[in-house]
């Protein structure tokens, strides 16, 4: 399997030239963090698919939808609608109002060390549980594509953390945009010439696809059995699985709009009007990517069949299995590769954004009050930060194992995210009675219940689940709302108040917003 | 070259456009940086004038609707998949059913919504920009 160590190695040696070039730009805390709000719109609205098409786009929704059929595809339809949130609501006052964080927004007019302690903390759990996500893809990859050459999962999630270490360390954000745009280009790409390939194999007719499509065959406990793959309800089964749709669809739609790593892409650009403008771009790259998932997934079912994949790596090989059915082994290396390129910049996506908001909420903000003591302290903290998360992912990931669907997993992410981040950002924008202690609560409230939801679900629990839904997104969303309301009608913060004018001018106008540093 | 016999060095005690540096006396505005320009700004003046109350109010008539129309949309998809089954299993378009359709529709009811966004966006960027030519600033 020496072409897809190959391929691995261009992508490696790409990106790293790409760090290399832009560590050698100029330095400074807006180039690191922001990339010096340089980039274009079509650039950042690349660099949001990027982003957001990770390990659980490719691997996972492919997966559930050759395994559970149509049911799959709710994941495409939510993590595209789920712009419609960012690009209404979201995007355009916080490139105004903000700086480098999600909190910026939420300090403007709340005391700013509890609002910035809590954001972090809350930044660096979503962050987390992305992260695992990503390198259990990557490990389950890797463990399957080069078991020939002696590279085990553990090697291979060590690799990927000291890869993503370097990127962010040397090249900050605009190493980690362009690693982003590169791989984008690389995940389209593969993903339309897997979907030509698919419908080739049906004589380009879409009528014998979706004939296909209406009867897959496998077995289940031993029996032959043909089911309709555009039927639903194949995963969200009664009593509960409608509930567990919608509880799901609640978290897709509500979560995206609380991704640190996709909000902190908004700072990069020059202006609110290019930080909506990307988000467009971005909107037309995922939906295209997420209607071709009807080919990676409905083909993996009718092409390679469930029991072939879950003989070679179980539902995250999906999409590697099917590539190497239509086009070999060199495709199926080409394909991996796509895939390791996804994860490795999704996770240094990830890693600039909790390092970021280490550095920039909770070191400069919460412990020294607001003021660098030494010029670049605030880089260097970051830099430290991402070796640590660096370090704490690889051990979880390899603690963890290659286990469950990334798709799921990336979906309690956008739970936590959902509950905890989402209630304080739009209440803070629309609401002038919120405080300090509404953010406060509501950031916590929305954190415990949705982890505590996961803990006590079936995916953790199993059959004695005290929690019937596998994700939480129904109940902690309303709860996060619920914690900020009513922490915020416990008392009056006047200071907060009075601010409300100054941030709906500012979020609504761009007057006073961070310009984009000169070369 | 102008001519050696202008002799630039000014003279002692004269008016110059220059800011003196006593500590107690405010910058003159030419002399602000960004930050100290944006602090001057009475945002509530600003807040409260009919320029910026007419922007909201454009803002809101597109945004609020959208976002109903959006959820609403959305949230049918899940809600009768998961409760009317018999219903979305109906075959439409020869295999393919309305559960599917539904689906698919939801993509281009997402950029259709981000196309007027895009086009209503236009319009209040330039009623923020033609705000922006005359803000109220306060007097130090």
């Amino acid at each position: 399997m020496s072409t897809a160590l190959i391929m691995f190695l261009v992508f490696i040696v790409v990106t790293l030239g790409i760090t290399y070039w832009s560590a050698r730009q100029s330095s400074g805390a807006n180039s690191f963090f922001a990339a010096g709000r340089r980039i274009t719109a079509w650039q950042n609205g690349v660099a949001v698919a990027g982003d957001y098409m990770s390990a659980a786009s490719f691997l996972g929704i492919a997966g559930i939808i050759a395994f559970q059929g149509y049911d799959g595809f709710m994941y495409s339809v939510g993590w595209l609608v789920a712009y419609l949130t960012v690009l209404l609501i979201v995007a355009e006052p916080l490139r105004n109002a903000g700086k480098y964080t999600m909190a910026d927004v939420l300090a403007y007019r709340l005391s700013p060390r509890p609002v910035r302690a809590m954001a972090a903390l809350s930044t660096l759990t979503v962050s987390t549980f992305y992260m695992i996500a990503q390198m259990v893809g990557a490990g389950a990859l890797v463990a399957l594509l080069l078991k020939d050459s002696g590279i085990t999962y553990q090697t291979a999630v060590i690799g990927v953390g000291l890869l993503m270490i370097t990127y962010v360390v040397f090249g900050g954000m605009l190493a980690t945009t362009w690693v982003q745009i590169v791989k984008a280009i690389l995940l389209m790409s593969g993903t339309v010439l897997l979907s030509l390939l698919v419908l080739a194999r049906f004589d380009f007719s879409l009528v014998k696809f979706f004939d296909a499509i209406a009867h897959v065959t496998y077995l289940e406990n031993g029996v032959q059995v043909t089911k309709d793959f555009f039927q639903p309800g194949l995963r969200f089964k009664p009593p509960y699985g409608p509930l567990d749709l919608i509880s799901l669809s609640m978290a897709l739609i509500f979560g995206t709009a609380g991704l640190p790593h996709i909000l902190v892409r908004f700072y990069t650009v020059p202006d609110a009007k290019t930080a909506r403008i990307s988000v467009v771009w971005a909107m037309v790259l995922i939906g295209a990517f997420y209607i071709m998932t009807t080919f990676l997934g409905f083909g993996a079912a009718t092409l390679v069949g469930r029991d072939t994949i879950l003989a070679n790596g179980g539902t995250n090989m999906s999409a590697p299995l099917l590539a190497q059915a239509l086009g070999g082994d060199i495709f199926f290396a080409f394909v991996a590769a796509i895939a390791f390129a996804t994860i490795l910049a999704v996770v240094a996506g990830l890693t600039i954004s909790a390092s970021t908001s280490f550095a920039h909420d909770f070191y400069t903000n919460v412990i020294h009050h607001g003021k660098e003591r030494n010029p670049g302290e605030e880089v260097r903290v970051a830099r430290i930060t991402a070796f640590v998360v660096g370090a704490v992912a690889i051990t979880i990931a390899i603690l963890l194992g290659p286990t469950a669907n990334v798709a799921f997993l990336v979906a309690l992410a956008f739970a936590v995210a959902a509950s905890a981040n989402l209630p304080v950002i739009v209440l803070s924008l629309f609401w002038k009675r919120f405080n300090t202690t509404g953010a406060v609560t509501g950031l916590a409230t929305g954190l415990v219940a949705s982890i505590f939801l996961i803990v006590i679900s079936p995916s953790l629990m199993g059959t004695e689940a005290l929690f019937p839904l596998e994700n939480p997104g129904i109940v902690s969303i309303p709860l996060g709302f619920l914690g900020a309301v009513l922490g915020t009608l416990v008392r009056r913060e006047p200071a907060a108040e009075e601010k409300f004018a100054e941030l709906l001018v500012r979020a609504n106008t761009g007057l006073g917003a961070e310009k984009a540093t000169e070369h | 070259m102008k001519s050696a016999s202008v002799d630039p060095t000014p003279t002692v005690g004269v008016a110059t456009d220059v800011a003196p540096l006593g500590r107690d006396d405010a910058k003159p505005a030419h002399e602000h940086t960004a930050t100290e320009d944006v602090d001057l700004v009475d945002w509530d003046r600003v807040a409260a004038m009919s320029e910026f109350q007419s922007l909201l109010t454009a803002k809101a008539k597109f945004i609020a609707p959208a976002t109903i129309f959006f959820v609403v949309y959305y949230f049918a998809l899940p809600i009768l998949v998961g409760y009317a089954p018999r219903l979305m299993e109906t075959k439409v378009l020869g295999e393919v059913n309305l559960a599917y359709l539904f689906a698919l529709s939801q993509f281009f009811m997402a950029w259709l919504l981000a196309a007027l966004y895009l086009r209503a966006a236009g319009r209040f960027d330039t009623m923020a920009k033609r705000l922006l030519t005359h803000i109220p600033r306060r007097a130090r």
